[in-house]
């Protein structure tokens, strides 16, 4: 006989055995495994039974899983996290801006000077790509520096698990996996490690589902934006004492906003496109561990803030290039950038926003993280106000909110625009990245286009009624 | 492959653990033994797969975490080892796609060594997976990690019972506090290098009409694939109609899985056939 036939001679055998064993196999196949496990556990384990009066893992649980306080004890550790890291990143915040802003950006330009670059060239690299790049270093190291080990060490202490079973019964009502919660959590730090975490869920439909809404948690580089925009045009209107915390709300806002939006579009579309019931699952409830508090902050710094930092400098730079080239080469007597914005203009005012705001999200699609200060460098470029700012497609920082909130004014902002900004940095496409990670993990052009478009057309429809309910209320 | 400098005396000496040890991170240009690391999810492979390699691959206190397998190196007493860390399943039988990478791997992968981490303080439920894994691979080490909160719980576990029942070398370990990590080292070193000669449990507790078509299907599975070191497990994964499996059959896949036997005495672990 041929090995060929022996191998097949082995399935026929397979399959008459199949008959003679029976259909519950599989059943008495698990029987025997437990059987095994329970005679030898029950050999080698022994316990002391004068259990204490009093176990804190019980307690804990019963306490951040309870039907009343589950959720506004996962609210309050929310906004802890926010205003410690809202608060604790101003000072390290201005300390690296001034020094890239105001030591370092100079020598570069004297060096270029005496070196006698080419103004272009000097523009190009000095005040187009290190200018980007030092702004995305100076805004977003720091509040990473504080979210990252922050929510890692809620993490490592055991949380997260618990987050997932308050919301399961949301998720279950949705028609999505209950283990989105997870990728959720994990999409407030970056959406495409989100978006690799859907891994863990199994289903295919439930899986597409957790990665299409990954977008709706505020990633790390749009919560500067958040807090600059929540400050100047929020804060303000506050007492001096209250700003803060006004200021810390107002983004919390728009964080449960997108957790909404994430279960109205979880539901509608497992309703219509991705039809199908939510499968079960178990999710073990891990024991509390007490984080380990210096590896968790030097790891979660090293891994997730040096690493996402990273990626964001790596994009900032032809980002620079780009605001700097299209706001320095002229066509017809304007840049290229003033066209873009007066052709956008119309648009942008009827949904509360402005030109501005929509060619600096075509130009940082690379990186969230740069949407503000193109934002500010393209306004000062549009307004043709003299006297502020470095120059044509100089990006820069004002030391002071109030400074930002001149610029802003001048160019017509309002509480409006400011409002409208924070919605749409929160329904937008996803940056570059995550679409590339969806793309690599769905395998489906059409399904990265999706995620892309359903959120804009999101973001439009929204900040088109807010504006209209904004002007109708206003006058 | 870098020369390596010779070791002074210090470093051969036996009682120089765990110095010995040398965290390779990524590098393994070359390697002897190839360790996979199995286990229920959350009881701290990723932590322990960390301090052996020296790598920082993300550790959470949830399960699930793992959704893919990461790699790294370690050498010890002059063996460079791969290591690699296994998504976490609660089994091996049913497929989702975690379990299918943990079970392949095992499987196909063919460790040298595989290390089960097992949950001391849920050791019952943890040695499902045992059972399970051991049924694929006789070269195994049971980890016995989360020892410290198995004392918080005041539980005891008797290891050297535990390693009699299973037939493999059992290490009491805490991964987050380096406790045991020297000694599970040696034993994994001991194992790969046939210096620790397993006796793996087998599922006894079978209905005897069950033990009779095993028995009948292993014998098949052995004219066809002399030397197969699972065909035990397989039979009952053809039993059960395991398409991967069906196919790896069929196609022959699963002759290379007939390994010339590694080490000293290393050779494939006994089949309780009859």
């Amino acid at each position: 006989m041929s090995p060929a036939n022996t191998r097949e001679d082995v399935l026929e055998a397979a399959a008459n055995l199949r008959w003679e064993v029976g259909p519950d196999l599989h059943d008495s196949l698990m029987e025997a495994l437990y059987t095994d496990a329970a005679r030898i556990s029950d050999r080698v384990l022994s316990r002391d039974d004068a259990r204490p009066a009093f176990d804190l893992d019980r307690t804990i649980d019963r306490l951040v899983t309870s039907r009343w306080l589950g959720f506004p004890i996962m609210m309050l550790l929310m906004a802890v996290v926010l205003w410690v890291t809202i608060t604790g990143a101003n000072v390290p915040s201005s300390l690296l801006s001034s020094l890239f802003l105001e030591t370092l950006h100079p020598a570069l330009k004297q060096a270029a000077a005496a070196a006698g670059l080419a103004w272009w060239l000097d523009g190009l690299l000095i005040d187009g790509m290190f200018l980007a790049m030092a702004w995305v270093v100076s805004v977003m190291l720091p509040p990473m520096a504080i979210f990252f080990p922050l929510f890692t060490l809620l993490e490592d202490f055991g949380y997260l698990p618990r987050v997932a079973f308050n919301l399961d019964r949301w998720f279950k009502k949705a028609g999505a996996h209950g283990k989105q919660a997870l990728t959720m959590a994990m999409g407030y730090g970056c959406n495409a490690a989100g978006v690799v975490a859907t891994r863990v869920i199994d289903s295919p439909r439930e899986r597409l589902i957790a990665t299409l809404t990954n977008n709706f948690s505020l990633c790390n580089g749009r919560w500067p934006t958040q807090i600059l925009i929540a400050t100047i045009f929020i804060g303000s209107l506050a007492p001096p004492a209250l700003a803060g915390l006004v200021s810390a709300g107002s983004v919390m806002a728009v964080v449960l906003l997108g957790v909404a939006c994430t279960f109205l579009v979880s539901w509608g579309l497992s309703r219509t496109l991705l039809k199908g019931e939510a499968s079960a699952f178990s999710l073990e409830l891990p024991p509390y561990r007490p984080p380990r508090i210096l590896q968790t902050i030097y790891t979660s710094l090293i891994d997730r803030t040096l690493i996402v930092l990273w990626r964001a400098v790596v994009f900032s730079v032809p980002a620079g290039a780009a605001i700097w080239l299209v706001s320095n080469i002229h066509v017809g007597g304007g840049s290229l950038a003033e066209h873009l914005i007066q052709g956008m203009n119309p648009f942008g005012l009827l949904i509360g926003l402005n030109g501005v705001i929509l060619l600096a999200y075509i130009i940082a699609i690379p990186a969230n993280e740069i949407v503000i200060p193109t934002v500010l460098m393209l306004t000062v470029v549009s307004a043709g106000l003299s006297g502020v700012g470095e120059g044509a497609g100089v990006m820069f920082e004002f030391d002071s909110a109030s400074a930002t909130l001149g610029v802003l004014e001048a160019d017509g902002w309002t509480l409006l625009t400011g409002i409208n900004l924070m919605l749409f940095s929160l329904l937008h496409n996803p940056c570059s990245t995550t679409l590339y990670t969806i793309w690599k993990e769905t395998g489906s052009v059409k399904w990265t286009a999706a995620s892309a478009l359903l959120p804009i057309a999101m973001g439009f429809l929204v900040c088109f009624c807010v504006a209209q309910a904004f002007r109708w209320l206003g006058g | 492959m870098k020369p390596n400098p010779s070791p002074s005396a210090c470093e051969l000496c036996p009682a120089h653990h765990p110095a010995n040890l040398k965290r390779l991170g990524v590098n393994m240009d070359r390697y002897d033994f190839v360790v996979a690391l199995a286990g229920n999810p959350n009881t701290g492979k990723s932590t322990l797969f960390n301090s052996l390699t020296g790598l920082r691959q993300h550790t959470g206190n949830w399960p699930g975490k793992t959704v893919s397998r990461a790699e790294g190196g370690f050498a010890y007493q002059g063996s460079h080892y791969k290591l690699v860390d296994l998504p976490g399943t609660y089994s091996l039988l049913s497929t989702s796609t975690d379990e299918e990478i943990a079970r392949d791997f095992i499987l196909f992968g063919q460790p040298d060594v595989t290390v089960i981490v097992v949950d001391a303080t849920r050791l019952e439920r943890n040695l499902n997976l045992v059972c399970q894994v051991l049924e694929i691979t006789g070269r195994a080490v049971v980890c016995l990690n989360l020892m410290d909160e198995a004392e918080r719980h005041r539980l005891t576990v008797d290891e050297r019972s535990l390693a009699r029942e299973l037939g493999v070398p059992v290490v009491p370990a805490a991964a987050r506090q380096g406790r045991g990590l020297p000694l599970l080292i040696d034993m994994i070193h001991q194992v790969a290098t046939g210096g620790f000669v397993c006796k793996p449990h087998r599922i006894q507790s079978e209905p005897p009409a069950l033990k009779r078509a095993v028995s009948l299907l292993v014998e098949r599975l052995r004219a066809a694939f002399p030397g197969l070191p699972n065909a035990r497990w397989v039979a009952l994964r053809l039993l059960e109609g395991d398409s991967r499996i069906e196919e790896a059959v069929r196609s022959g896949e699963l002759a290379e899985l007939v390994r010339a036997p590694q080490g000293v005495g290393a050779a494939a672990p006994a089949e309780g056939a009859g």
